[in-house]
């Protein structure tokens, strides 16, 4: 606790400095502040929550002169907000680095994020509003010699909540290095080409001490050592090529060995493909892409299950969705094997057609299609499990039979007049609760629509109105329970103040109650600030990002959030 | 704990006084590595605009309201270009999951900015960018000059205003 108001008071002293500018440097930095207070609730299952406020808090602060650069975030939870996991309790210096640019280098010490291309093998990022940071610690070097070349060295090791993880061989080292060649920038006679065409290739590893896994036959007792790699070994290459209106970017990579927790401590070294395609002029866009992802989870500590201590990054191939029945039942990537699919069309109806009136109008299509892998288990050990043996064969290009997610949704937003503009959304879905780790459940089919219309009135005032309505048949978890419609109003005035009304309505459960999730939200921008205020109930459910989901627990009363940049 | 709180907001508040004291010193555009739609590696402060100032916008293909702002900004782009030879830098910070769609949605909404591509959010983190939309007005050295968060139904007005505010006093 002394440390932390000694940086407080170190920090407030030398603002006046910076500020008044004799270092010549320049502060920037963000804030942002979370308050949540709920209590019991037991139609919706809100828990009672011992502390009258939670709160999270975090300010960045970076400060800059010409080629250098120091920064620190402090971090509160105290306590964290529903949801966030309760490691996250206390408060501290999470992060701070210092940076030097010279020539053609870049030296940072501290912490850092980073990724090696697509980040099939490395990724480290934060997702601030799921509580998931996996910052490195340590050291990273840029090099840029010549243009259109750029090597990154990094070593260190990840976050883990406020775990001091240098004080333990719990937390393993990770190491890496990537190139990234642009042929057009380095080669004279294809700086002007059409062709463009990017090479990269990376290699990490990361260092897990040795610990003891023994596999024991139940009937003649004998127990047999596993022999754990120390080091878990990667590599990927990756192309990018883009030729007029097409584009093409593809990355293989590949994982030692690297028996763990996720993967059921088998040997099977892992695999993942990711190529996405497109081509694109004006008015019209394709995309495609698929992947392939064969026990590919990668973290840094072998006994680690969850969000945390995450290598690489393997991104769903589904739709992001706003909307929240859209977003209803969530999808996140089977690290340890599935097939995706995925493709967009991307359509634009000309001004001064019949569908396209004055304005034009804009369609969108996707489709998402994730699967098993084709698996065939190999021979048992003596224990009735996989542990310690190769887990499974696979055919690279077989999709397996089983069916975890697929969608395919319609999108179309066109202005109807100076004033209207309208949105109309369709999804229909199917979901295999198996890929958020429940087993043995029904498949979920649903049809979701929504229809969002925004209306001006006069030059910085607005009304939006929102309807969705979300059809199944099936229940699921103790949320997901039948249909649900939402209504939501909401009126912006001259651009700093909005108020808000929304029901989410489960009308259609059969279970148990027929809750009325209402929510009115107050907020206030000025400049970079924006304060929010709400009050109301939070369905229990499932919220993603990028891939990585959080469970967030049902809550009945205020929120309220603070941010700004300066 | 409720000390470190106290500490915490004493700290953030006094020191967002502190600094709105000082209107002289802006913070400049960070120099970060980003890429082009070409997959391009280019440095944020290579970011220019024929000595006018120009705008940087962070956006991302899921983010409804940037959406909303873009194709707002979108109607008035080229008109407004001709009158004040605006130009803006479309950030997207969408990751490896969705990044393949920004080209294809930028060619098919017929979108002229220059969108820009920042993979794993490091200019994000580097201009304090808490959440898209969040836009920014460059002056022609560099410094950020105005910035605002969030999108709201004729707030790119307001951000032309102040755009053709800053154009003329340079």
């Amino acid at each position: 606790m002394k440390k932390v108001v000694f940086a407080f008071l170190f920090l407030f002293s030398s603002f006046p400095i910076f500020s008044q500018g004799i270092l010549g440097g320049r502060v920037t930095g963000n804030f942002q502040m979370d308050f949540q207070a709920s209590r019991q609730d037991s139609v919706i299952g809100a828990e009672k929550i011992n502390e009258k406020v939670l709160m999270n808090a975090f300010t960045n602060i970076l400060y800059t002169n010409g080629d250098f650069t120091m920064g620190m975030r402090f971090e509160a939870y105290l306590n964290p907000i529903l949801g966030f996991d309760k490691q996250y309790k206390g408060a501290g210096l999470a992060y701070r680095f210092a940076s030097y640019k010279k020539d053609f280098l870049e030296i940072t010490a501290g912490n850092y994020y980073e990724q090696f291309g697509n980040g099939l093998i490395f990724r480290s990022y934060e997702e601030r509003n799921l509580g998931l940071d996996n910052a490195m610690d340590g050291l990273r070097i840029v090099a840029r010699p010549f243009e259109g070349v750029a090597i990154k060295g990094i070593i260190g090791k990840q976050r883990y909540y406020w775990e001091d993880i240098w004080a333990s061989d719990d937390f393993g080292l990770v190491r890496g290095l990537d190139a990234e060649i642009s042929l057009n920038s380095l080669i004279k006679k294809m700086n002007n080409s059409p062709l463009q065409l990017i090479l990269g290739g990376s290699f990490v590893s990361v260092y897990n001490k040795q610990d003891d896994r023994f596999v024991i036959d139940p009937i003649s007792g004998d127990s047999y050592k596993m022999n754990m790699p120390e080091n878990i070994g990667s590599a990927a290459a990756r192309v990018a090529i883009s030729y007029k209106a097409f584009n093409l970017n593809a990355e293989y990579a590949k994982k030692g060995e690297d028996p763990n927790a996720v993967n059921g401590y088998i040997f099977r070294k892992g695999e993942a493909a990711y190529i996405t395609a497109g081509y694109s002029v004006k008015g019209f866009g394709v995309n495609v892409a698929a992947k392939r992802i064969d026990n590919m989870s990668f973290k840094s500590r072998r006994s680690e299950t969850g969000n945390m201590l995450n290598v690489n990054y393997l991104p769903a191939l589904t739709a992001q969705h706003t909307y929240s029945l859209f977003a209803m039942y969530p999808y996140a990537t089977q690290v340890n094997g599935e097939m995706g699919i995925q493709a967009d069309i991307m359509y634009k109806i000309k001004k001064k057609t019949f569908l396209g009136g004055k304005y034009g109008m804009d369609l969108k299509l996707n489709y998402s299609r994730a699967t098993s892998l084709d698996k065939n288990m190999v021979n048992k050990n003596p224990a009735g499990n996989y542990e310690g043996t190769l887990g499974y064969e696979s055919s690279f290009f077989k999709m397996g039979d089983e069916l975890y997610f697929e969608e395919i949704n319609f999108e179309v937003n066109k202005k109807l007049s100076n004033n209207y503009k309208l949105l109309l959304m369709y999804s229909y879905q199917t979901f295999n609760p198996i890929a958020i780790g429940h087993y043995g459940e029904e498949f979920v089919y649903a049809n979701v629509f929504a229809a969002d219309l925004t209306q001006k009135i006069g030059k910085r005032n607005s009304l939006r109105y929102e309807l969705q309505l979300l059809f199944t048949e099936q229940n699921y978890g103790s949320w997901a329970l039948g249909n649900w419609l939402q209504a939501t109003m909401e009126f912006n005035l001259k651009g700093n103040f909005f108020a808000s009304a929304t029901d989410q309505w489960n009308y259609g459960n059969k279970v148990g109650e027929k809750v009325h999730y209402y929510n009115f939200s107050i907020g206030y921008t000025i400049g970079t600030t924006r304060i929010q205020l709400s009050y109301g109930k939070q369905r229990e459910g499932i919220i993603c990002i990028g891939g990585v989901c959080r469970m967030v627990p049902a809550s009945n009363g205020l929120f309220a959030t603070i941010t700004s940049s300066f | 704990m409720k000390r470190s709180f106290l500490f915490f907001a004493l700290f953030v508040f006094c020191f967002s006084f502190l600094y709105s004291q000082d209107e002289k010193q802006n913070a400049k555009l960070p120099s970060v590595v980003v890429k082009t739609l070409d997959q391009k590696q280019i440095n944020s402060n290579e970011f220019s605009n024929d000595g006018k100032p120009f705008v940087v916008c962070f956006w991302a293909t899921w983010c409804k309201p940037c959406l909303a702002e873009l194709s707002a900004m979108a109607e008035l782009y080229s008109s407004l270009q001709e009158e004040t030879g605006i130009k803006i830098y479309a950030v997207s910070i969408d990751d490896a999951r969705t990044v393949s769609k920004v080209k294809p949605l930028i060619n098919s909404r017929d979108w002229e900015f220059e969108v820009i591509l920042d993979e794993n959010s490091e200019l994000r983190r580097a201009m304090g960018v808490n959440n898209p939309p969040h836009t920014f007005i460059i002056g022609s050295n560099g410094e950020i000059l105005w910035q605002h968060v969030g999108y709201a139904v004729g707030d790119e007005e307001a951000m032309i205003e102040e755009y053709k505010k800053i154009a003329k006093e340079k």
